[in-house]
Order: structure tokens, then sequence, then C-alpha cells
């Protein structure tokens, strides 16, 4: 083994939410020093926002017939078999050690009678395997990593850049040697060294204007990356999740846990029926994620409640109240339950008003996540059957255990590295595990697996690879200073078109552009998409680059200029819309969240595919390749989750109409 | 507990939902904010119309201002600063001071706040902490604050070692509460005993506060996280500490998360004299 020296290599993690806290533990624990940047105090990263769990087989699901292996092949199931299999397989194969180790570190999973830890179930499964910390447990386990990390930075191991936004990555000789950074406050500008960077840095929902994420989920860091020369996967894949509640700044996230918990989604037998919700008799309730799923009900992956919600609401006009919402009613459950949810119906008692013990919640789907992100790879692991197999059978044995290994080869340097060496991709801002669709709960997860497995590739890359011979600290310094250079003459160019007050006109308004482009993307490329539609918005995009370009800036502030920072990432939004808008243009097929009433089926055989969209500077334009992926282990079955035809028992929404 | 009655709506949510379905959208309201540079810098006070809209709180009238920074006699001016994160009351970070009293921005419905044509809402930074710039303040002491109480739990180390002691429900729901600290310092703008301090050199002897009281209180309930107990009482007990509290009882009352803060800092109080008492009989 190499022993390295205390300060001479170093890794920067770019992101505090739970996978760059994951990753900035993990490289500590191995004795490499972390400078660890986030737009935030790491303690107030999105993650805090996750609500429902964390899923894992467990001893009780484990004794009914769940396994690992059925994690697995739920994850890629309900991924509509687009992620690359031999990472997921490792991932759901480590995810009870990780709910151990998260144990250990003290977060406050929900407990049995007895002491154990409790179960709750999630959407595509139909065993309990979804741990939790009340309804906020995303906030319990971002406080655990972070108070692992405050240990850290006590002992001098990890160094904290708070309020520092990530602007460009220093890519010197075809491997990431660091990072250009600006600090929120005083406005300065620097480099920064390191042998390895992890981008940890989340998903993209501003592009779509109001989504369940918070104020800082540009994607500005990732687009930046994007522009600097990293691939991008599977753009298009955003999910949309069913249950939110609309609100004048964003939507707020009801989590699946409510329907997890017993939640029931229904609407009015009688389009526009005036009554409150409690009011209404069951028998005038349709209750239709139930009749059109008898397995799974109220618990179908996001995509497809998605789509039945919105398919009720604008296709057959039986929103409630004739609006495009929902109820999502939780007043038949008791008590206790109610308190296990405390934490989310809190939140809809603040921002609506009604007690959702009592009158049932209005909701609508809203963009939430991207499965999509920085394209990285890995090694696979030591399972490698013949040919695929099918689905795995709910109930039956597995073929494999869960020894490590299996599925990526741990502290292999590539795993979750993107296409630049020494660039690597962690949690919400990679493209692996998810594929089309993301299984509730699994975030959490895949942010932490990829911090803890794949922070040892981080160690094992600045120990033995390039950096062994070449580390960052021998760089020349004109590769980072041009670096500088170019985002100050980015600045600089912003502040020459500053008029405190705004120039008045909306054409050149950065706040405008930002919200124009956030409705058009959610007209355009959220729930239901059309070729026609989709170039129609690409048409937009390029008429809001063109504006961008002749913008003014509201502030011309050389501190705290809060302004520049929004208007930079605009100007990133457009670029990630482009791709997003791109990628689901070529895919001329319907896959997990991605639905197409123009190609309305799956095509494994053209489109079970990896989209990858890759940046020209030259002529700032995005271009789309496919890649195949590696599906050997599971082969791809029909994804129906037993849908049956209800249209019997549906009643009859809007008058017929006489077709032509 | 798991059985503890459904809890309605209480007296103030009522008027409060009254005085939201009263409110009709599209009307104009008042913002009045106090405005500063930088530090060192003067304050200045400015107002703005906002128009409202459904479900409108003190981020979207902020996000209106930055994309049209005109005051209400056509001054024009920048966009206002402040710090923000999920919008959903669960990251602390929008925290300020509104019509007086500190708490988090995203959470304060104009509705409430102001349901008539013409009301006005004041913003302020939090006064405990040093501004950076118009409401956002830097509250890097409430997170230093939980390194001096070592609120963390020593884990061994990342390694798979099976899993965490097991815990009664009664435990984790007590535990529970105390971890939905989210440092957003509402506690400390209330506090009379907790002073602005300037100088970081001096956070060390200063008063740390309700939250970070009651952040030794959870990990010193924790079965590995009381190994360091000892340390933690003894930072409680030194200068600083427990005991400059004055028990005003302000900080539970502003607490968003309803942290039964008082009875933490009772707990400690009475874990520091037995402690002290323990270590000078065997000293």
């Amino acid at each position: 083994m190499v022993t390295i020296g205390a300060t001479d290599r170093r890794v920067i993690v770019v992101g505090g939410g739970l996978a760059g806290l994951a990753a900035s533990v993990r490289i500590a624990e191995a004795g490499v020093p972390v400078d660890l940047f986030s737009m935030v105090p790491v303690k107030r990263s999105h993650s805090v926002c996750a609500q429902g769990g964390i899923n894992a087989c467990n001893e009780v699901s484990r004794q009914q017939g769940y396994s690992e292996y059925e994690h697995f092949d739920e994850t890629i199931y309900g991924g509509d078999f687009l992620a690359d299999q031999h990472p997921v397989l490792e991932m759901a194969n480590w995810a009870p050690r990780i709910i151990d180790l998260l144990d250990r570190m003290g977060v406050p999973f929900n407990r049995t009678a007895e002491g154990f830890r409790d179960l709750r179930l999630f959407g595509g499964s139909l065993f309990k395997r979804t741990h939790f910390a009340g309804a906020t447990t995303g906030q319990q386990l971002i406080y655990a990593l972070d108070e692992q990390v405050r240990r850290y930075e006590a002992e001098g191991k990890v160094t904290k850049y708070e309020f520092w936004e990530f602007l460009w990555p220093v890519i010197e000789e075809g491997r990431c040697v660091g990072i250009v950074a600006q600090d929120m406050r005083t406005m300065q500008i620097r480099s920064f060294r390191g042998d390895a960077v992890v981008m940890a840095t989340g998903g993209n929902g501003l592009v779509f204007g109001k989504s369940t994420q918070s104020v800082i989920c540009t994607g500005g860091a990732a687009a930046r990356c994007f522009r600097a020369g990293v691939w991008y996967g599977n753009p298009e894949m955003i999910q949309v999740h069913p249950t939110a509640i609309p609100g004048a700044d964003k939507t707020r996230l009801m989590s699946e846990s409510a329907r997890g918990e017993g939640g029931r989604v229904w609407v009015p037998r009688k389009p526009g029926d005036p009554r409150k919700g409690s009011q209404i008799p069951e028998n005038e309730r349709y209750y239709f994620l139930e009749e059109r799923y008898p397995d799974y009900k109220n618990l179908v992956p996001r995509d497809i409640a998605t789509r039945e919600i919105f398919s009720v609401c604008v296709d057959d006009g039986m929103g409630v109240h004739g609006e495009n919402q929902v109820y999502l009613d939780l007043t038949h459950l008791p008590a206790s339950t109610h308190h296990k949810l405390e934490g989310i119906l809190e939140i809809y008692k603040k921002f609506v008003g009604d007690d959702p013990q009592h009158e049932p919640m209005k909701i609508f789907p809203s963009v939430h996540y991207s499965m999509g992100g920085l394209w990285t790879t890995f090694t696979k692991g030591r399972y490698n059957p013949a040919e695929p197999r099918p689905k795995h059978k709910s109930g039956s044995a597995a073929p494999i255990g869960s020894e490590v290994g299996l599925g990526m080869a741990p502290g292999e340097m590539n795993n979750m590295v993107t296409n630049v060496p020494g660039l690597y991709a962690f949690g919400e801002v990679n493209f692996a595990y998810h594929g089309a669709n993301r299984l509730g709960a699994n975030a959490l997860l895949s942010c932490i697996f990829d911090g803890l497995f794949c922070g040892l590739s981080v160690v094992n890359w600045v120990k033995d690879g390039t950096p062994k011979t070449k580390p960052a600290a021998t760089v020349h310094q004109n590769a980072y200073d041009a670096v500088v250079r170019q985002e100050e003459q980015k600045v600089a160019r912003l502040l020459s078109t500053a008029k405190p007050g705004g120039s008045g006109a909306v054409e050149t308004n950065p706040y405008a552009i930002g919200k124009e482009l956030g409705d058009e993307m959610t007209k355009a490329c959220t729930v239901v998409r059309e070729g026609k539609r989709l170039e129609q918005a690409l048409g937009k995009i390029a008429e809001l680059k063109d504006r961008y370009q002749r913008l003014s800036l509201h502030d011309s502030a050389t501190w705290t200029n809060q302004s520049l920072s929004y208007t930079r990432s605009v100007g990133d939004m457009l670029i990630m819309a482009e791709a997003l808008l791109r990628g689901a243009h070529v895919r001329n097929e319907s896959r997990g969240a991605h639905y197409r009433k123009d190609f309305t089926s799956r095509n494994d055989e053209q489109f079970m595919k990896s989209t990858v969209a890759k940046y020209d500077p030259s002529s700032d334009s995005v271009s789309i390749e496919l890649m195949s992926i590696d599906a050997s282990l599971i082969a791809p079955t029909a994804r129906t989750y037993g849908k049956t035809d209800d249209s019997a028992k549906k009643p009859a929404a809007k008058p017929a109409v006489a077709t032509v | 507990m798991s059985t503890t009655a459904p809890a309605t709506l209480s007296a103030a949510e009522q008027s409060a939902a009254a005085r939201r379905s009263s409110a009709k959208p599209g009307r104009s309201i008042r913002i009045k904010i106090k405005r500063c540079d930088g530090p060192g810098k003067p304050s200045r006070w400015e107002t703005f119309k906002v128009v409202t809209e459904r479900g409108s709180n003190i981020i979207s009238c902020l996000q209106q201002i930055a994309a049209n920074p005109v005051t209400i006699d056509g001054q024009k001016t920048t966009p206002v600063v402040w710090d923000s994160g999920c919008l959903e009351e669960v990251c602390g970070a929008c925290t300020m001071v509104i019509n007086g009293k500190a708490r988090q921005s995203c959470s304060c419905l104009i509705d409430e706040y102001a349901p008539n044509e013409g009301d006005e809402i004041t913003l302020e930074p939090m006064s405990k902490f040093p501004v950076v710039r118009d409401l956002w303040v830097d509250r890097s002491r409430v997170f230093h604050n939980l390194k001096r109480v070592k609120a963390w739990v020593p884990i061994d180390g990342t390694y798979n070692q099976g899993a965490g002691p097991r815990e009664s429900p009664e435990q984790q729901e007590t535990r529970y509460v105390l971890s939905t600290c989210m440092s957003c310092g509402c506690c400390l703008e209330a506090c009379p005993q907790f002073n602005q301090e300037p100088d970081p050199a001096a956070w060390d002897t200063a008063f740390l506060g309700a939250h970070a009281i009651s952040q030794a209180r959870l990990f010193n309930m924790h079965e590995t996280g009381k190994r360091l107990k000892g340390e933690r009482l003894e930072a409680l007990a030194g200068p600083g500490g427990v005991n400059e509290c004055g028990n005003a009882q302000n900080c539970v009352k502003v607490c968003p998360k309803k942290i039964p803060l008082t009875e933490s800092i009772a707990a400690m109080g009475r874990a520091v004299t037995i402690h002290s008492v323990t270590r000078f009989f065997s000293r």
C-alpha cells in the first residue's frame, strides 16, 4: 500500500447533500484530506426535503421471501430497463449495510414495540422494505452525516467552503485537477487544486421553474461540467412526482409514504362535484388507481401514478372542483398513523390551511427528481450469468447472495467517474441506478451508496492513479489562472450590463427569461411529450438564448450579488434545457417517465440505450448519441404492474362527443 | 407517543385560516424592508408594493421584487438579498425577523399576515448575527457551537459492523423531536442572554444558546453518543454554558419545530450539577 503525505494530495467534493457528505466521510476516513464546497451550509442542502424513507432488504421482509436481489430486480423494472444493471445490483446488496451504518450514527429510525427498526410500504414493491424517521427521513439522514463531517472538520480532516459556488472544473492534460469557485459573499473568484473532484450537486428542478426542489437546485454545477466537456446521460428522464401541493414560489412534496401508510387517491365520480371531499359518500368516489392496479393499488411507481392523475384531470376533466387536482385522502387512518406522517401533515397544514386528518388533501403532480445526469462508468463485478434471467418472481429464491463485489468491483478507480478522469459524479447528479424512473426511497440510498462505495474508488485514484506520480500540486499554475480569468471575464460581462432597478423591459429581464424557460419546459417536457411540441420548445430556447445575450443584470454590486449568481445559472439552465429537449426528441418511444404521445410504446430494439448528450462550445450546440447499456442480468419484459381494464367501471366523465 | 389524539387546528390556526379565507388574491400589499449594503454600511428602509396571488408567501414577494426592483416611490434599487433553501420550513435558511418576530419566511403566508388591501409587513435581518447584506446574516456561530458540545455520535468508522443499539419507541420519539432542530437561530434571536459576538475568538466562551444545549442532550441520550457525555457536560459547565441561561423561556415559544428547549436546558442543568459534584468527590 502506498502511503501518502498528510497534505500533498487532496480531494475536492462539490455539494454537501447526502452524496457529498457520505463521500467526505469515507475519503477523510481513508486519510485523504477533503475540501468540501457548498452554496449553502451543508446542513441546509436539498437532501433535507426527502421525506418518506430509504429502501433496504431487512430480516422481516427476507423471511417473507424478499431479498437484496428482488430489490435490485424491482429497481430495474421500476426504471423500465434503462439503467446499467451491475451498479444497481451492488447498490441493492449494500443497502442493508447502509441502514446499519446510519443506525450506528444515531439516526432516530422509527421503532417497533420491541425496539427494532420499523418498516413501511413504498411504491413499486409488495414488501415492506422502507426504513424511516417520521416523515422527515432525508433531514434525519443528512443530519447524521453532517454530524460525522463536523467531527472530521473539528479534527482538521475536512475543510468546509460554505457559501462558495462552483464555477468550472480545471481540466489539464485530459484529467481533472481542481476547480474554480466563487465566494458568494466577497465575490472573490479563485482556483483550488484537487487530485480528484467529486461532483455531488443534485438535480436541476429549477429548469422547470416550479418544482419540489430547493432554490439552489438549478443544475448549474452539472451544466458547467457539461459545457466543459463532461457527457450527460439520459437528460430527458425527469421524474414528475404524483403528489405535490402547488404554491406561488414552488410546489411542495406530499410524500409517497402517505400512500405507503394507507393513503388513497380519488376523485368524485361526478365531475365538478361542488361538495367538500369529506362530505362525498364512499360510493360516489372513484379510486382510480385501486381499480386500475389491483395488485399495487395506490403504490404503483411514480411515473404511472402521475400519468393516471394527469389523465383523469386533463383528458377526462374529472379533477376536483373542475381544477387540475385530485384527493390524497388520509382521513380514514388512525391517529397513530397520522403521527408517523406528522412532518408532511404539518407542511400541508401550514401552507394550505386545511387539516389533512379531517379533510382530504388536494394534490397534483410536479417535477421532482432528475434520473438523468452526468454520464458515469464503472467496473463490473463477479456476477455474470451466461444470459439475462427473466424478471424475478416475487417470493421465489434469489439466484445469488449479497456478497460485496457481485455488481461492481469495489475500489476500482473508474466507479462513477465521468468521461474526464479524476472527475467523479455521485448521487442525483449522475445518471446511474434509476433508469427511466426512480422508485420512491431509492434516492437516499443511491446518494449514500455512491459516497461510501465509490468514495473508495476516489481514494484509490488519488493513491494509485495518475496523481500518484503527478499530483495536482505539481500542475502548472497557468492551468488554474486561465480558468480563473475565463470566469472573471464572464462576471465582468454580466456586471457591465447592470442597471439597478432593471431595464424595465421583460425582453432583457433575467428573471423573466428564467420564468419563461420554466413555463415552457413544464408545458413541453413533463408528463406528456410530443415531437412537434418539443421542436417548438427548442425554438423558444433559441429565442431565450438570444435574449440572454442582451440581458440587463439587476445589480452591479461587487459584494454578495445574488442577482449575478442567479443570472449566471439562467444561462446554464438554458443549455441544460436544450439537452433535455434534444434527448426527449431523439427518444422516439415511451419508457418510464418519458411518455411520447406520438410513440406510445417502448421500443427496446432501438432505444434500450442511453441518450448521451455532448456539448460543442464552438457552435454552442448539443448533440445526442445513443449508447448501449449493460443489461446482462435481467431480460426486459412488459412493464404493466398488473394494470387491468377498468373502462366498464369507470364513470362517464364527459358527455360522449360524436367522433368526426 | 404513537397513540396521542389527533391534533386538530388550534385556536391560532383557526384564526389564521379565517384570515386566509377572507383574503382576496390580486390585492396589493406593502413590504417594508430594512436594507444594508454590507458589513459596516448604514441601514436604510425601503418599501415595495407587491401584488399577491393564491399561496403568496414572503419568498414569492421577494422574488417579485427581485424581478422588478423598484420601490413604492418609483425609486430604482437593487434586488433584496436573502438566504433561502428548501422553502418547506425544513432547512432553516430563510429565517428573518417578520413584524418583529423571528421565523422562517417561506412558511409566512401573506394571506395571514396581510389579508387586506394595503396591509404592510416588515422584514428585518436577525439582530444576533452580523449582517452580510440586507436580510442575509452570518450564522457560522450556530454551527460552531455544535462543535463545542461535540454534537455527534463517535462511531468507530464506516466499515460494516452490524446494526446500532436497539431503542425503545419512547426514546426514539424523544430523540426524533430533538433531532429535528434545523439550526435556524430563532431560539437565539429570542434569547436575552445570547448576544451578537462579531469576534470568532470569543465564541468559545460566549453563551452556547438553547439549540446547542438541546443537541448535547440529544447525543447524551444515545447509547454510543454517551461516550462523550463527560466532555459535553464539561463544555456545558464552563463559560458560556448552561448556567448562563436566564430562564426567560423565550426560546421554546419561538421554536418552529416545537422542540422542548426548556426541558432540555433543565435536563442539562441537572446533569451538569451531578457531573460537577461527582467530579469534585472523585478528585
